[in-house]
């Protein structure tokens, strides 16, 4: 049966994680957890591992030459790779507002790839250094 | 100009400080903040992670920026962009502040009380005495940060990452996302200073290894980097001979420590802890300098920008109290708190029975990992608290809450002490 060894991150004891799966991929027994958090975990982590992508994309016409993007959830962590190569090379215009939309469903997966950071048109920022 | 509050510096303590004193009433406050937008480092910390305790999500930094960057514009609060504070000096009241910037040229603002949230900066190479030439190519971690995050720049292509700090595993997943080869991230310490959940999400997620116990001892090339010598060391953290390797890379990243940016609190005659490097403060995170506040990583270095957010309201709402002429207990006695066993320092210093809150939070870091720990507060031989804590470490921040029912005013100093169970009982007097 195939045995994965991980590291809980749940807590900062950081346990020592065996799980054991079936050659189907189910999970047959997580062991070296002390809590249910750390088998809720094992579980997770040795069947569907997910993560968070952030990254950023170009941006033309602002007050900054990028802007901070991240996909709205989690995605199967073997797509990281294909969320970075969709978002490559993208560039969009000022202004880019919290929260906006800049790839839907980026490489097929559930998530919008979404801006987490505002970027003014450049003009606009000018009239704003002294906001006295 | 003259100001009741200035706060020198716009990241999150300087915001969430604003915030505070302006929602405690005070009218007449600027915030200043060199760079040319508010938020502080939080711009250029691209990840998820921020805001857990705060929000119950995860944000990323530049998302944690905004609610208090939108929370203080919505109150009106001012503040000057792209002005750097270079003095500042008690004058017969209060403070005199010295700004510079490019539309005004040098101004005074003299000011009533004044919060210091300048945060803390990286300590650089010529902290660590690497032997080797200087070429370019070697950055500290939060540079090569900025460079990818802020400024689109990838600045090398195959990197070693000296120091396993947050920033330094941040940057190698960052980094390798980003097309470069992370060849590995050497450790000085057996041990990794970093969180477990970055040690996974940024290292073992992209199969970089960690090598624990080993140092730079040489960086070759003569305009850029061309390679480093990584050497495994002893217990004494001495270099063993015949452990070198050569690695041939572009760059070299530095995650090798933060430290409180205090030369303006210097200035102004504020004492400094040995331990942290930040200002010493008592109950009200008051520096021993009248009106002079302190909150964030100029105070002590955080783990988690929640817990700067909470200090620097804080320290808002007691410069309020401070501005507004409240309680100003006339007999100021203060209790000085000392660290023993593991712990390191604690935040406050001090605390004065007379003017202190129901409840006062300390916080601290131990200096080595605990097992099976206890905490304990005791005062002579009366224990105060006890409390277990099944794991510490150093790279996390722990806080306790103070009461000040426990405290006669008698008290000579009240001991903050953790240590493992099985060391016994503290011993430390």
């Amino acid at each position: 049966m195939p045995i994965t060894e991980l590291v809980c991150i749940s807590c900062p004891l950081g346990c020592p994680l065996r799980v054991e799966t079936d050659g189907a991929g189910r999970v047959i027994a997580v062991t070296g957890n002390t809590c249910k958090r750390g088998e809720d975990y094992g579980r997770r982590e040795a069947t569907t591992p997910m993560r968070t992508v952030t990254s950023t994309v170009g941006v033309t016409g602002g007050t900054a030459p990028v802007a901070a993007v991240r996909t709205r959830g989690e995605v199967p962590k073997n797509k990281i790779f294909a969320v970075m190569e969709a978002l490559r090379g993208v560039i969009v215009p000022a202004p880019v507002e919290l929260g906006q939309v800049i790839i839907p469903h980026i490489a097929g997966t559930d998530a919008d790839l979404i801006a987490t950071q505002r970027v003014e048109r450049r003009e606009a920022q000018e009239e704003n250094q002294f906001a006295e | 100009m003259d100001r009741e509050l200035v706060i020198i510096g716009g990241g999150p303590a300087g915001l969430a400080a604003a915030i505070a004193a302006r929602e405690a009433g005070v009218r007449d406050l600027l915030v200043l903040e060199r760079e040319k937008e508010l938020g502080g480092i939080l711009n250029q910390c691209i990840h998820n992670g921020f805001g857990l305790h705060t929000f119950q999500e995860e944000l990323t930094g530049p998302e944690y920026a905004a609610r208090y960057i939108d929370r203080a514009q919505a109150l009106g609060i001012p503040y000057r962009l792209s002005t750097t504070v270079v003095d500042l000096q008690r004058q017969e009241a209060g403070l005199a502040v010295a700004t510079v910037s490019k539309g005004e040229g040098l101004v005074q603002i003299n000011a009533r009380a004044v919060i210091l949230a300048m945060g803390c900066r990286e300590r650089p190479r010529g902290a660590l005495n690497i032997p080797g030439a200087r070429p370019a190519g070697i950055f500290s971690a939060g540079t090569a940060q900025r460079l990818v995050n802020r400024e689109g720049w990838l600045p090398g292509k195959r990197v070693v990452i000296l120091g396993s700090g947050d920033i330094g595993l941040i940057m190698a997943r960052r980094m390798t996302l980003e097309g470069a080869r992370v060849l590995c991230v050497a450790e000085l310490m057996p041990y990794s200073g970093g969180l477990k959940r970055n040690i996974v999400q940024c290292l073992q997620d992209y199969d970089i290894p960690l090598k624990l116990s080993h140092t730079v001892v040489d960086i070759r090339g003569r305009e850029r980097v061309e390679g480093v010598t990584l050497a495994r060391v002893d217990e004494s953290l001495r270099p063993i001979p015949g452990t070198e390797e050569e690695l041939d890379c572009d760059t070299l990243l530095l995650s090798v420590g933060l430290l409180p940016e205090n030369e303006l609190s210097k200035a102004a005659g504020v004492a400094l802890s040995p331990v942290t490097g930040g200002p010493l403060v008592d109950e009200s995170l008051e520096t021993g300098t009248p009106g002079v506040f302190a909150c964030g990583n100029v105070l002590h270095v955080h783990d988690l920008v929640d817990y700067v957010s909470e200090e620097a309201a804080q320290a808002g709402r007691s410069a309020a109290a401070y501005l507004q002429g409240k309680p100003s207990a006339p007999s100021r006695r203060d209790i000085p708190l000392t660290p023993c066993g593991a712990v390191r320092y604690t935040v406050p210093a001090f605390v004065d029975p007379a003017r202190m809150p129901e409840e006062v939070t300390v916080r601290f870091r131990v200096g080595r990992g605990l097992r099976g720990a206890v905490v304990t507060v005791r005062a002579g031989g009366r224990e105060l608290l006890r409390r277990k804590r099944p794991v510490m470490a150093p790279g996390e921040m722990e806080q306790l809450t103070l009461k000040r029912q426990w405290l006669t005013g008698d008290e000579a100093a009240l001991e903050i002490c953790a240590q493992e169970a099985k060391e016994g009982e503290p011993s430390c007097q």
